[in-house]
C-alpha cells in the first residue's frame, strides 16, 4: 500500500480558490454565542505575511447543515486574518482528560511546504489550567502563544509569528500532527 | 463519530519546513521543535461539505460555454488512505495557471496572457468508491524568481480534507516526462523519490476521449489511521 501523498506548498495564487464568504461560519444560520476571531502572522523578520490561507476547524460544536465547523481567510497586506464563528465550548480529550474551548487554526502560505498547525485558546478559560497541550508547555511565553486576547465582547485575537528569528522572539507554538 | 487517531508519516516522504533551495522558506519556516499533540477529537473529527452549500465545478475548460485555449484534459483518480480504502464524498479542490502559465490572479505579473475563458478554479467530490474526475486544460510552465532561471514544471494544485482534519492535504499533481521536474526546488523538497514520483500522473488511454481530450491518472492516499481507537 502507498505511503500517504507527498505535501506541496499552497502557493502564492491560492486565492483562485478564495470565497471571503468562508471566513464566516455563521452564514449557513449557526445557533450559538457569536465570536470573532482576528489575528496576525509574521515571519521571523517581523515582515507580515501576507499571501497565506489561515484555515479555522472546530470540532465543537459539531459540524452540520447550519454550523460547516470549518473557515478559511486569507492574511491582507498587513498579514491580518479575521474568521466570524460560534464559541466552542470544551471537548473530550486523552483519557479522562478534558479539552479547554478552542479553535484548530492551520496556515498555508508561499514558503510553506506543508501547513503550519496551531491553536487558539481563550484568555481566562478555567478550563485553560487543566488542558493537556496548554499544561504541556512549560515555557509561558510559548504557552501564550496559544491564548486569544479579549479584545472586546465577543472578540479575540491571536497573534502569530512563524520563526524566532535573528532577535529570538517568542516563535508560536506549531503541532506535530 | 470515528474514534481512531492516525497514523505518522512514513520517513522521507514529506518535505521539511526549511528546505534552503526554496527561498521563500528562510523565514517561514518555524526554528523551535514542533509540539507533539496526540490525536484528540478535533485532529480525528473533519469537516463536512456539502454539494449543495459547496457546489460542485467540474469543468474548467469552459466559461460562460466559451471554450479555454490550450489542450483539453480529463484528470481523474482514486483517493484512498494508506491502507487502500476509498474515501468516499470528499471535496477535492482544483486550481492552476492556464495554457500560458499565468494565473487569473492579480498579483502573477508573469508575462503571457490571460485567457478570458479560463479562470482556473474547480471542484469535485469524490464518489462512493474514492473516484474523482474533472475536466481543464494542460497548464503552462512558468518563472517564479526562485533562483536566476527558475521555471516550474506544468502542474495543477489540489486540496483535499478527507474524514478527519489531520488528513488535511494540500499538494501538487504534476505531468509524466516533464525535464522541469528534476531542476524544481518544490518537488525536489520530497526526500524520498518513491514519493516524490507519486505526484507525477499517468497518461490514461483508459479515459482518453477519441478527437477531444487527453485522460490522466492521479491516484492519491491519505493517510492511514492506527489499528486502534484511542483510550477513554
Amino acid at each position: 500500500m502507498p505511503s500517504a501523498t507527498a505535501s506541496q506548498t499552497i502557493g502564492p495564487f491560492w486565492h483562485l480558490i478564495e470565497h471571503p464568504e468562508w471566513a464566516d461560519l455563521t452564514r449557513f444560520g449557526a445557533a450559538g454565542p457569536q465570536v470573532t476571531l482576528t489575528g496576525s502572522i509574521i515571519d521571523g523578520d517581523g515582515n507580515p505575511i501576507t499571501d497565506a490561507a489561515v484555515e479555522l476547524w472546530q470540532s465543537d460544536p459539531p459540524a452540520d447543515d447550519h454550523f460547516p465547523g470549518f473557515g478559511r481567510s486569507r492574511t491582507d497586506e498587513a498579514g491580518r486574518f479575521q474568521f466570524k464563528t460560534v464559541k466552542p465550548g470544551p471537548v473530550p480529550g486523552r483519557g479522562n482528560a478534558q479539552q479547554a474551548p478552542h479553535f484548530s487554526l492551520t496556515i498555508l502560505a508561499r514558503g510553506l511546504l506543508k501547513g503550519l498547525t496551531t491553536r487558539a485558546y481563550f484568555a481566562g478559560e478555567p478550563l485553560n489550567e487543566t488542558d493537556p497541550l496548554l499544561s504541556s508547555i512549560e515555557d509561558p511565553a510559548r504557552r501564550a502563544t496559544l491564548i486569544a486576547a479579549a479584545t472586546g465582547i465577543d472578540s479575540w485575537h491571536i497573534a502569530i509569528r512563524l520563526q524566532r528569528g535573528a532577535k529570538q522572539e517568542t516563535e508560536t507554538v506549531f503541532l506535530d500532527l | 463519530m470515528e474514534t481512531v487517531p492516525f497514523r505518522p508519516y512514513a520517513p522521507g516522504t514529506q518535505p521539511p519546513y526549511d528546505a534552503p533551495a526554496y527561498g521563500s522558506t528562510h523565514k517561514r519556516h518555524p526554528q523551535e521543535g514542533l509540539v507533539r499533540l496526540p490525536h484528540t477529537i478535533t485532529e480525528i473529527a473533519g469537516p463536512r461539505f456539502a454539494a449543495a452549500q459547496f457546489p460542485p465545478m467540474p469543468d474548467l475548460s469552459v466559461v460562460d460555454g466559451k471554450a479555454a485555449l490550450g489542450e483539453r484534459i480529463i484528470v481523474h483518480g482514486r483517493i484512498t488512505d494508506e491502507d487502500g480504502q476509498p474515501i468516499p464524498r470528499t471535496i477535492v479542490e482544483i486550481w492552476q495557471a492556464n495554457a500560458s502559465g499565468r494565473y487569473q490572479h492579480p498579483a502573477d505579473q508573469h508575462d503571457a496572457p490571460t485567457d478570458p475563458n479560463f479562470r482556473g478554479e474547480g471542484r469535485v467530490y469524490t464518489d462512493a468508491d474514492g473516484w474523482y474526475r474533472f475536466i481543464s486544460i494542460k497548464p503552462g510552465a512558468y518563472p517564479w524568481r526562485n533562483h536566476h532561471n527558475a521555471w516550474r514544471p506544468n502542474h495543477i494544485h489540489f486540496s483535499f480534507f478527507g474524514s478527519g482534519f489531520a488528513q488535511r492535504l494540500v499538494t501538487q499533481m504534476y505531468f509524466p516526462g516533464d525535464p522541469l521536474l528534476d531542476l524544481d526546488p518544490v518537488f525536489l523538497a520530497v526526500p524520498d523519490e518513491g514519493a516524490r514520483y507519486r505526484l507525477v500522473c499517468k497518461l490514461d488511454m483508459s479515459v482518453t476521449e477519441p478527437e477531444w481530450a487527453l485522460g490522466y491518472r492521479w491516484d492519491v492516499a491519505l493517510r492511514g489511521r492506527e489499528s486502534t481507537p484511542m483510550e477513554g
